[in-house]
């Protein structure tokens, strides 16, 4: 139910820009090994933080446009947008409770 | 009832790092009965985990880095080696015991190999640390599909720098090779590529003094070693492969290592402190391959579970998996 969904170029702004929640965007590709061991934590998140922050995924290689957009560089990035604004962004891998600090820290 | 030290868990063997050599450790000790717990910080596979093809790994004609970990991992699961996702801040003894202190809470093991490896080193640069993320990357596999049709710099000469360089000619249009001597350590075949690939432009005897731009990387700023003469070239992704550290600093002091920073073991891949192994990329004179850390691992296991026999007894594992 809490689990992160899918969004892409087309939903990008009625997701995340316009969401009454913040919004924790996951940047990921198929191809990308530390991704892959950052989608379960990033699960493990949207049970934790459920009802206070929403939780989708952007695969960067079918949404170019919002990838571009917001500047990655670099995956896995994580976004965290408050009133339709990136408030907190973390790249790369990182432990869960590092994860967590950061989200708090950008509540 | 309360109590005011909670007994910490405990293994056997506790191994410290999953990459090539903690893995094939986990699945020596496992297979050996011993209560195994494997420590991660980052991504399982460690170096590995960021390589895009492993050719070299005898029978495995190519196989992704990241799979070839998953494989190694898994096998090792399935004989019951347990897993944990923490930062290893020090290894403290604790009588006959080692006392492994994470980010996540404290272990006791009876034995502890560190396969922490070693991390790729940065350039200490301006420039460097504000635009990683930003154009600035240590991963081409992870980041190369992001400079699709746009110039970019590998900085280094070893297989790394290579094959990451390589990597990234599968989307960028130019690739320089930025190496700070006029000849490259990386081995014939990856230079045999190199060469024959006509994206790749070598920029030899120089280093990179600075990474510029404002939200992202636009170029960077050189100087020709032999000559001192100085340049840019314009690029908005900059790769970086100029050597490794080991993950050993929390052990300094504790155990020998070289002046590297690696630990100094035996053969057997014996510190001097009993129980305690090294195996893989962090110990001195390794040959720095999946091959050899995987062989490193294994023997330290195995050398660990003859340890635990004779200053603990049998193993202690039920055999409840294949």
């Amino acid at each position: 139910m809490a689990k992160p969904f899918e969004v892409t170029d087309a939903n990008f702004e009625s997701e995340v820009i316009k969401s009454d929640k913040p919004v924790l965007v996951d940047f990921w590709a198929p191809w990308c090994g530390p991704c892959r061991m950052v989608a379960p934590i990033v699960d493990e998140l949207s049970e934790e933080y459920d009802g206070k922050v929403k939780f989708v995924k952007l695969n960067t290689d079918d949404n170019v446009k919002t990838a571009s957009q917001f500047g990655i560089r670099s995956i896995p990035t994580l976004l965290v947008f408050k009133a339709g604004e990136p408030v907190g962004q973390i790249i790369g891998f990182r432990p869960k409770s590092d994860l967590k600090k950061r989200l708090d820290a950008a509540l | 009832m309360t109590s005011d030290t909670p007994a910490l868990p405990e293994y056997d063997i506790a191994i410290i790092g999953a990459g090539p050599a903690g893995l094939a450790a986990g699945l020596y000790a496992a297979r050996a009965r011993r209560r195994t717990l494997l420590i991660e910080r980052k991504v399982t596979g460690g170096q590995i985990a960021l390589t895009s093809d492993v050719e070299n790994y005898p029978g495995i004609d190519c196989i992704n880095g990241f799979d070839l970990a998953q494989a190694m991992h898994g096998q090792a699961e399935k004989y019951g080696m347990e897993t944990a996702y923490a930062d290893v801040t020090a290894i403290d003894q604790d009588g006959a015991y080692h006392a492994v202190r994470t980010s996540e809470g404290d272990y006791r093991a009876k034995a502890v190999i560190v396969t922490g490896g070693a991390d790729h080193d940065k350039l200490g640069v301006p420039g460097e640390e504000r635009l990683t993320g930003f154009g600035v990357s240590y991963c081409a596999t992870c980041d190369g599909a992001f400079f699709r049709d746009q110039t970019v710099a590998v900085v280094g000469g070893g297989d790394a720098a290579l094959d990451e360089g390589l990597f990234v000619t599968r989307y960028a249009k130019k690739v320089y090779v930025i190496h700070r001597r006029d000849a490259l350590r990386a081995s014939a075949i990856m230079q045999e590529r190199a060469f024959a690939e006509p994206k790749m432009q070598f920029v030899w005897n120089t280093v990179v003094e600075e990474i510029v731009g404002d939200a992202a990387v636009s170029g960077v700023r050189i100087r020709n070693t032999a000559t001192g003469e100085t340049g840019s070239l314009d690029v908005t992704g900059v790769f970086i492969f100029v050597g490794l550290t080991p993950n050993t600093g929390y052990l300094r002091g504790k155990v020998e290592m070289d002046a590297g920073g690696h630990i100094i073991v035996n053969e057997w891949m014996e510190t001097a402190i009993p129980g305690l192994f090294a195996a893989g990329d962090i110990r001195a004179n390794s040959a720095r391959q999946v091959v050899t850390a995987a062989g490193d691992g294994a023997t330290a296991a195995i050398r660990a579970d003859h340890y635990l026999t004779a200053a603990f007894g049998a193993p202690t594992l039920a055999p409840a998996n294949p």
